[in-house]
């Protein structure tokens, strides 16, 4: 095991799968230059790991700022026998690409009656509660959970940063992985080995009796903390994380709900039609009877984001919001 | 022109541009009496263009469509009765019946699949030419799209990426002169073949599209070029379509009379068997390849015909190449 930030585990990820099959390449906008730190041991060309040095310019190059032609480009080279990873940096610009997605990527295996297979991953981060102004905040995974096809991962921790990934890269389906960049710095232990998470096996960050917490993506810290908070106050959370939203882990939801009896969903992304919109259906439909109090859904509201930190403060769900959710549902006063 | 080509390969130029002609013109009436669903855009006319291209393609080489796009898999070699039991909607369709017109696609002769979105697989053709310079194996990719798709963004992103890299890939742009009613010259403006410059790389127009030779020889110089490693070229082939944009719809005020009946003189399968004739093929040789064609035809239909339509289960597969399935 080694400490490793998020950050890392991807970096880590990406040279185990490129140091394992060939047919692994990666594109995007400034990936030679490790800009982003996932494709590098530093910024310095002569660092130890620097992908370029490592693989050569067949294996990893800069693109074009071209996200449609670069996702088609990905795309055909995915159905031909490439494995590419795509680096789109901001989620934002996965909309560039959108007819990409939708009409080539999601539907040519579809369409052409199993004919193709379309091994690809495209990461992105979200850049969030950053002060980025409205064009880089976005967190626009629901809208691509709407496109059959795809496969999308948000890992929350660096074990699951590097698993998933590994996971996402052998699939022989499109995989989007969106990533927080409020996770970029987490530090955790991760396997030195070469591991899998298998996609749509979701993960309990705390186990407990009283309320199921489903958090995704950057909310996932928030919501351990706040578990943690309520479980000095004698109130048991069941924290799960999904890490997966296509294919999601409905089992793990449902027994949750099931045995709590309760259930808040939070997440960073807009309210309606959102993953936690998603969840909270779900749960109305399987396991109506099991609950004891309504579906609290906590997320951004259906609003653009402002620049100024003290106004996208109050934009996202907090581990207070999320604490109060808690008290709220299991009944206790609030604090 | 080329004079190193064999009367055999012209007799199967002829053969080619001939199964897509009888199998569109087959098509085309099969629509008429309801028994092709959808919206079906036929190439009648634009033959040329079409079999001129594959045919100096290899037969493993890349190639991706557009909505007009029965002729390409055709003009590859694919089987007749898999495209036709696909246009019907039947389970032994080349796409299981989830394609239809729109969307043919027959990986086994290189055919990477139609888009009903115009422009968008460009970048596909683009995306197979760079895996097989990454993975150094010798194939080249042709995109096949229209004077409309000439003004989507996506193929400019593609032929620079595909100019900086080196790409063997070439952008064949069949320009048939009409973005379904709209004449291309009133949106779109210069000349489409001039743009390749801008990117550094060879353009070229081939100003009599219906003969198949001129096409052929055209396509196999950028094709040469892409397989040696120099990169890609845009290939402009100026042609006609003789049907309607799509079978069924009738607008008759956008294309002159006169220039139809122009461009219905230029048939590409005359201007062939004329030069076959002057080759010393007979008449009788060129009826009895005809004859084939339309017995070729025959069984395609009655293929389709006979093939059973798709259980319902098959709607919900081929999403994944795993079991996930729709919630």
């Amino acid at each position: 095991m080694s400490v490793m930030s998020y950050l890392g585990a991807i970096g880590a990820a990406q040279r185990e799968a490129m140091e394992a099959d060939e047919r692994v390449v990666i594109m995007g906008e400034d990936v030679e230059a490790n800009v982003y730190g996932t494709t590098g041991g530093g910024k310095s060309r002569s660092s130890e790991g620097d992908f370029l040095q490592l693989f050569g310019r067949n294996r990893i190059r800069n693109t074009p700022i071209s996200e449609e032609g670069i996702v088609g480009i990905a795309a055909g080279a995915a159905m031909t026998g490439l494995r590419p990873i795509v680096d789109l940096s901001y989620s934002s610009f996965l909309y560039m690409a959108m007819d990409q997605f939708v009409n080539q990527v999601a539907k040519n295996r579809y369409m052409f009656g199993g004919q193709a297979s379309m091994p690809v991953v495209f990461r992105s981060a979200m850049f969030y509660g950053l002060n980025t102004g409205a064009h880089h905040s976005d967190r626009p995974y629901p809208m691509f959970m709407n496109v059959p096809g795809l496969k999308i991962i948000a890992p929350a921790s660096p074990e699951d940063a590097k698993g998933l990934l590994r996971a996402a890269i052998d699939s022989d389906d499109p995989v989007l992985a969106f990533e927080a960049v409020k996770l970029w710095g987490l530090k955790g232990e991760v396997s030195d080995e070469a591991f899998r998470i298998p996609l749509g096996v979701a993960r309990t960050a705390r186990k407990g009796t009283d309320v199921t917490l489903v958090a995704i993506s950057g909310s996932v810290p928030d919501a351990c903390a706040a578990a943690d908070r309520l479980a000095e106050e004698g109130v048991s959370v069941e924290v799960i994380d999904p890490r997966t939203l296509v294919p999601l882990d409905t089992t793990a939801i449902l027994t949750s709900v099931a045995k709590t009896g309760r259930l808040v969903v939070v997440e960073p992304a807009h309210r309606t039609c959102g993953a936690a919109a998603e969840i909270s259906a779900l749960v109305a439909e399987e396991v109506f009877d099991a609950l004891k109090a309504p579906i609290v859904r906590l997320t951004a509201p259906d609003m653009q984001i402002p620049f100024s930190p003290s106004l996208e403060q109050q934009m996202y769900p907090t581990r207070d919001g999320i604490t109060a959710a808690l008290r709220r549902v299991t009944g206790l006063k609030p604090a | 022109m080329r004079t190193d080509i064999s009367t055999s390969t012209l007799l199967e130029m002829q053969r080619r541009m001939t199964r897509i002609r009888r199998f569109e013109e087959r098509a085309a009436k099969m629509v008429k009496r309801g028994l092709i669903p959808g919206a079906v855009h036929t190439s009648i006319g634009q033959e040329a263009q079409v079999v001129g291209a594959c045919m100096a393609l290899d037969d493993d080489d890349y190639m991706t469509g557009n909505h007009r796009s029965h002729g390409h898999p055709i003009g590859k070699g694919s089987s007749l009765g898999p495209l036709m039991a696909e246009l019907v909607g039947k389970a032994t369709g080349v796409c299981r019946g989830k394609g239809g017109s729109l969307h043919l696609a027959d990986f086994s002769v290189g055919s990477l699949g139609e888009s009903g979105i115009v422009g968008s697989s460009i970048p596909i053709a683009a995306g197979s030419a760079f895996a097989s310079k990454i993975l150094g194996r010798p194939r080249v990719s042709l995109a096949f799209f229209g004077d409309g798709a000439a003004n989507q963004g996506v193929l400019y992103e593609a032929m620079n990426m595909a100019g900086v890299w080196k790409l063997p890939v070439i952008f064949l742009c069949e320009n048939n002169q009409y973005a379904l009613s709209t004449p291309a010259h009133t949106v779109t403006s210069g000349d489409i073949f001039e743009r390749a410059a801008g990117f550094g790389i060879p353009g070229v127009r081939v100003d009599d599209g219906q003969d198949v030779l001129a096409v052929y020889d055209a396509v196999k110089t950028a094709a040469d070029r892409a397989r040696s490693g120099e990169g890609p070229s845009l290939v402009e082939v100026m042609t006609y379509r003789f049907n309607e944009h799509s079978e069924g719809l009738r607008i008759d005020n956008y294309r002159d009379k006169e220039q139809v009946g122009e461009w219905l003189r230029r048939d590409p399968l005359d201007y062939l068997a004329a030069r076959l004739r002057d080759r010393g093929v007979t008449d009788e040789h060129l009826k009895a390849l005809d004859a084939e064609v339309m017995d070729e035809v025959d069984r395609a239909v009655e293929f389709a015909n006979e093939s059973p339509y798709p259980e319902p289960s098959v709607a919900f597969e081929d999403l994944y190449t795993d079991e996930v399935t729709a919630v």
